[in-house]
């Protein structure tokens, strides 16, 4: 049991981290690319986007709450 | 001339690919300690080697897009939280050595309770990812090309020499790397985990990338500009209010 509950932190460490909004983020940008790619329009700026807009976002966010 | 075409385009493609393990290897073991990161490395070659020999000339058939997309995600939001903090202590917002502390709080109550430290799993996950899916990727352009040309033999033998050179750059550069700041080094995994998570997750989601792997580099820069661009802001807004109340 308690080796459950440590692999299940350790991937939630992994995935999630300090701060979830960057995961949903990624997660929201890969779904977008996903759906441009697969009708056929150009789709490779979409993460590179989203990766910054997480990045900003969080930085905001640690300015707002130090 | 075939012969020869086919011993270098398998060495080419392969020398790229195992690059690319060997940098996210290097990055993870020089930040989290080469034991982990070793057992990782280690875990990925056992893993491919007990595919290739369970698959053999089937392995052409295994959905490498989604593995791409899975394992490409991963490393994205991992090495994402790596550069977070990164840029966060390169701003002056963390302090330099948290983690540090915190991971010899870990050790010495560990060593004081008779338990052994714990394993790395974070360095032995990211290590083994790498070199997993970058191994496929080796043994997936063996079986294509020499399937092609009839002659998978004369393609692993161009993947081998690729594996002896990519080695022994790794041994060169290992060297001048360790006596990199810890700080900078960070920021460095977090930039490469991030481009090649970006990289390969798009490319599972049926992204083609402008250069095919050539973009790595682009992505570098920018994951590696933004990064800086960062830094600069965060320095700024928290020199703000000094300035203005002086």
């Amino acid at each position: 049991m308690k080796w459950i509950s440590r692999f299940a932190r350790f991937w939630y460490d992994f995935i999630v981290g300090d701060d979830w909004r960057m995961a949903v983020v990624v997660a929201v940008g890969l779904g977008v690319t996903a759906l441009l790619a697969h009708h056929g329009y150009t789709a490779w700026p979409v993460l590179p986007i989203a990766v910054v807009v997480a990045l900003v976002g969080t930085a905001r966010r640690a300015l707002r709450d130090r | 001339m075939h012969t020869f075409l086919l011993v270098l385009s398998a060495f080419l493609a392969s020398a790229v690919e195992m690059v690319e393990a060997l940098t996210i290897v290097l990055a993870v073991a020089l930040t989290r300690g080469w034991r982990s990161a070793g057992w990782g490395v280690a875990a990925a070659l056992a893993s491919l080697s007990a595919i290739i020999v369970l698959l053999g000339p089937t392995l052409a058939r295994l959905p490498i897009d989604s593995l791409r997309l899975a394992i490409g995600a991963l490393l994205l939001v991992f090495g994402m939280q790596w550069l977070r903090k990164a840029i966060l202590r390169a701003s002056g917002m963390k302090a330099l050595h948290d983690e540090d502390a915190i991971f010899a709080a870990e050790v010495a109550a560990l060593t004081v309770s008779g338990a052994r430290p714990a394993h790395d799993w974070y360095a032995f996950t990211v290590a083994f990812k790498g070199v997993f899916l970058e191994g496929l990727e080796v043994a997936f352009i063996v079986v294509t090309f020499g399937g092609t040309q009839h002659n998978v033999g004369l393609a692993a033998l161009g993947a081998a020499a690729a594996l002896v050179v990519v080695l022994v750059a790794g041994a060169l550069v290992h060297a001048p790397l360790t006596r990199v700041p810890e700080n900078t080094l960070k920021f460095g995994v977090g930039t490469m985990l991030t481009a090649f998570g970006i990289f390969w997750s798009a490319e599972g989601a049926g992204v083609e990338w402008p250069g095919n792997d050539a973009s790595i580099l682009a992505l570098v820069a920018f994951v590696l500009a933004t990064s800086a661009a960062m830094v600069a802001w965060l320095r700024w807004e928290q020199h703000k209010p000094a300035a203005v109340a002086a």
